[in-house]
């Protein structure tokens, strides 16, 4: 009697759990009218601006975040929860919209559309050709940062990464695309090419230079070059600043040869049923105080032509967070989704990380 | 006099090994009164990150919800566990064997594949959030409960429990007299892994969590980008400082009872 | 014996439930993703991927750190436990406490401080170059590696043994000693095999998660050695491949059953044997 009644009892407390499981809210699938669900890169939103938003529309926000765009892909495709509203990055907002995953916003009834500059709206058009689809958040380049007080020379190429010099003081970015698009640029190539000669011999560069790679990180690369243990890494332009802030003698250089600019914008998924709710947050994402909290909470370039203005002297003649058009000249915007390529891509980077 | 060599040796070891194992710890401790907000520059002394972890309500729900899963995943494996190890044991062979390939395929899986085969699985019938993530819980820490009650469960004294019964005890007075007595270090030690395993998974939550859902795992997975807030180690450095203290209690309890236990006999 | 318990086996069935409703089913799942191409067509080539050069060198390397962190635990842990049970300070749940309690910590939190002790300008080789010793450079090495691996699983080698080691009646260890036994017989004759259990629980718990713990790997390895882990992790979220992802996961797991199932035979033989020796 003794099994029987704890088979008893714990069948007991499993199929109450399970039933309970199944009893929860349904409100967590579909979204409630009056709640938003909102997914965006880790640390890319002022909490305080979630708090004002439902504070004056009395819409609640359901926030959830993620690292890499590759990951948002994977969770949203999956359906598992009923996104409203994401920010991803360029070449991953273009495949969503290829595959027809976003609805076009009525950007004329917003009222703080004319904040967002015009340079950023023809940035988006490499992804977004008609500007119907996304808007831009923040944006950014990438390059190198360096320690001044190791590299003598100023830096004005990629070179510095591929010429041996400071063996064993590179951190390069653990991410395929960022690591074949600098070494691209190198090579003098369009970082969205497709050309499979092209990239064996970016891949041939990649391996050469992998022994004087100290280590490929993504997260960290910051860090290191701040706490001295290398003497340059590649990073993107926002990191840079944080890395002067943390130690004087570090300089941020997007190299002659150019390099890639990348915008992260927002898009309304084809899922949404409170389109209207929707594009309340987006506008709300524009107002002039909400995108000083935001700049101000991630201090990456942003697009909001406002917030310079209501910034330090110091902060607007910041370089790094205020960069010249010049400097961008030489770049291009990510726009690469042909799956043949990806794969050959994700294949030799795996082949290199072997080697 | 070679007694207390080996003695002076085991404590030299054991003080080693708790370096090696504290040393991290340490680190974090330190980090969370740096001024800086970055990790890799100490820019002198401060408690602002104490403070603003006070006001900081969304640190302080996501460590409600990390502890609410791991208690409640680790007490159920612990139930379930220790039932199943005692089923296990008495197993013929060939079941017996069936049964740990079972038991070791949560842990043989990355976690990566695991996560996506749940979160797959599971939206076939009900909607993530809490629920989803504290089942998927429970199934990577059963395996670890029945390993750690197994080994005591095949050193178990059977002849006690039969001895109680034949001396009239009822089946379910003796099997809580006798048979978890000689179980409880293993449950205890299985408990406390399962609680850990909990605690530290951050992929098979990602995956299977509902949106707004956060542990202080998935939240130090998305600070990991723009680098670690400093309220994170500071709240370690709670955390850490109310177990050891509340360790130190309890220590003085078990030395306490131990020796009127030596009184007895 | 099982005079009153013959019909125990019978608690084992809630978790025979649980595990197939949680993981027999996704496994199945996996399954099907593994031996489907895109296409939707039944294909054998994504568990066969193992033996893809760059595949078998990251499971020849998981191997490697997995088995050398397996070793290492085993050499760090059995002194440990039996300087614990000698000692035995504060009785076993501190013991447990004092073993736990780090692991409570994040484990992210702690690799990102493992990587500051290791750099090269990190505070490792500010210590010893203070003590005169220079310094070591062993930041984004395999040895990094292994030390996180090490350090994130020797406690689920430990607590198994010490629970086994610590059963064991002292009588039998001092009558043996009465007898003359020298302190490596009675090790080798009463201690290990007595606790052979523990270390099959402890073997499992750090053998297996240590292959695939590929966070470890990009923190404390630099991104420049990949684990078997890190392959099945970029196959399905950045290659997006979920086909190959799962069908190279269903090969680890293929070969750590094969593996494990010589290790359980071997135990079951010294079971016998030790039931004919009593």
């Amino acid at each position: 009697m003794n099994k029987k009644f704890c088979v008893a009892v714990i069948s007991m407390v499993l199929t109450g759990l399970l039933l309970g499981g199944c009893a929860e809210s349904p409100a967590s699938v579909s979204s409630a009218p009056d709640t938003l669900t909102v997914f965006n890169y880790g640390e890319y939103m002022d909490p305080d601006v979630i708090e004002m938003f439902t504070k004056e529309t009395g819409i609640k926000i359901k926030y959830e975040e993620a690292v890499t765009p590759e990951e948002m892909y994977t969770k949203y495709k999956a359906g598992a929860i009923q996104y409203d509203l994401l920010c991803t990055s360029d070449y991953m907002l273009k495949r969503l919209i290829e595959e027809g995953e976003l609805q076009e916003v009525d950007f004329s009834s917003f009222e703080y559309k004319d904040n967002i500059g015009d340079k950023y709206w023809e940035f988006s058009k490499a992804f977004d050709p008609d500007n119907k689809y996304t808007l831009p958040y923040f944006w950014g380049t990438i390059g190198i940062l360096y320690d001044t007080t190791k590299v003598k020379e100023p830096v004005h190429s990629w070179d510095v990464l591929f010429n041996g010099e400071y063996a064993g003081d590179i951190i390069m970015q653990n991410s395929v695309r960022d690591a074949f698009m600098i070494t691209e640029k190198y090579l003098g190539y369009s970082l969205n090419t497709t050309d499979k000669e092209e990239i064996q011999n970016t891949y041939d560069t990649l391996l050469k230079q992998k022994p004087d790679v100290e280590a490929y990180l993504v997260d960290e690369a910051r860090d290191e070059v701040v706490a001295g243990n290398a003497a340059m890494a590649v990073v993107y332009s926002g990191e840079a600043y944080l890395g002067h802030e943390f130690n004087e003698n570090l300089a941020y250089v997007i190299p002659d040869e150019g390099s890639n600019v990348w915008l992260d914008s927002w898009g309304i998924t084809k899922n949404c049923a409170n389109k209207e709710a929707a594009s309340k947050f987006l506008d709300f994402l524009c107002r002039d105080d909400v995108a000083l909290k935001n700049f101000e909470y991630i201090y990456y370039l942003t697009p909001n032509e406002t917030v310079k203005g209501q910034l330090d002297e110091e902060l607007q003649n910041d370089k790094t967070l205020f960069p010249d058009d010049k400097e961008t000249e030489n770049c291009e915007v990510c726009t690469l989704t042909d799956p043949e390529t990806n794969t050959l891509l994700n294949d030799l980077w795996k082949e290199l990380k072997a080697n | 006099m070679v007694d207390k060599l080996t003695d002076f040796i085991s404590r030299f070891y054991v003080a080693i090994i708790a370096v090696f194992l504290y040393a991290p710890i340490a680190v974090l401790i330190v980090l969370s009164f740096n001024k800086s907000r970055s990790r890799v520059v100490w820019e002198g002394f401060t408690l602002d990150w104490y403070i603003s972890l006070i006001h900081n309500r969304q640190i302080q729900s996501a460590l409600m919800t990390t502890l609410a899963l791991a208690f409640l995943s680790a007490f159920i494996s612990l139930i379930i566990g220790t039932a199943a190890a005692l089923g296990i044991s008495s197993m013929k062979r060939r079941s017996h064997r069936t049964m740990m390939v079972l038991t070791n395929i949560p842990m043989l899986n990355a976690d990566i594949v695991t996560g996506i085969a749940l979160m797959l699985w599971m939206i076939q019938f009900m909607p993530l959030g809490f629920n989803s993530v504290l089942l998927s819980h429970i199934t990577f820490n059963i395996p670890y409960v029945i390993l750690a009650v197994l080994p005591k469960v095949k050193m178990m004294n059977l002849s006690i429990y039969n001895a109680g019964r034949d001396l009239g005890a009822g089946p379910l007075r003796a099997f809580f007299m006798l048979i978890l007595p000689q179980l409880k270090d293993g449950m205890l030690s299985g408990f406390f892994m399962a609680f850990t395993m909990s605690m530290d998974d951050f992929v098979i939550t990602y995956f299977t969590k509902g949106a707004g859902v956060n542990t202080l795992s998935t939240m130090i997975y998305g600070e990991i980008r723009k680098g670690i807030k400093p309220e994170m180690y500071a709240l370690s450095t709670i955390i850490f400082t109310v177990v050891f203290g509340v360790l130190l209690v309890a220590n003085g309890n078990t030395i306490g009872t131990k020796e009127r236990k030596r009184g007895y006999e | 014996m099982d005079k009153y318990l013959n019909k125990r086996k019978n608690l084992a069935y809630p978790y025979v439930v649980w595990s197939v409703g949680f993981t027999v089913i996704p496994l199945i799942v996996i399954l099907r993703y593994a031996l489907l191409d895109r296409t939707g067509a039944f294909t054998l080539s994504n568990i066969l991927a193992i033996v893809d050069p760059v595949n078998l060198k990251a499971l020849i390397f998981s191997l490697e750190i997995a088995g050398g962190c397996t070793l290492i635990c085993i050499l760090l842990a059995y002194p440990l436990v039996l300087a614990l049970k000698r000692l035995n300070f504060g009785g076993r749940r501190s013991t447990i406490f004092i073993l736990i309690l780090p692991m409570w910590m994040n484990f992210i939190l702690k690799l990102l401080a493992w990587q500051m002790i290791l750099s090269s300008n990190g505070i490792l080789n500010l210590v010893l170059s203070r003590m005169g010793i220079g310094s070591i450079d062993i930041s984004n090495t395999y040895i990094s590696i292994m030390i996180g691996v090490v350090y994130d699983y020797l406690p689920y080698m430990v607590l198994p043994l010490y629970d086994a080691v610590s059963a064991i009646d002292d009588d039998i260890i001092e009558a043996a000693e009465d007898l003359g036994a020298k302190k490596l017989t009675v090790f080798g004759r009463i201690i290990f095999p007595l606790s052979i259990p523990g270390l099959m629980s402890g073997i499992t718990m750090v053998f297996v998660p240590s292959m695939t713990s590929f966070v470890t790997a990009d923190i404390l390895g630099g991104g420049k050695l990949q684990l078997v882990g890190n392959i099945i992790e970029q196959e399905f979220i950045q290659s997006m491949d979920w086909n190959m992802g799962a069908g190279l996961s269903v090969a680890l797991m293929i070969f750590v059953l094969i593996s494990m199932a010589f290790t359980v035979e071997k135990h079951e033989q010294s079971d016998r044997q030790e039931e004919t020796a009593w």
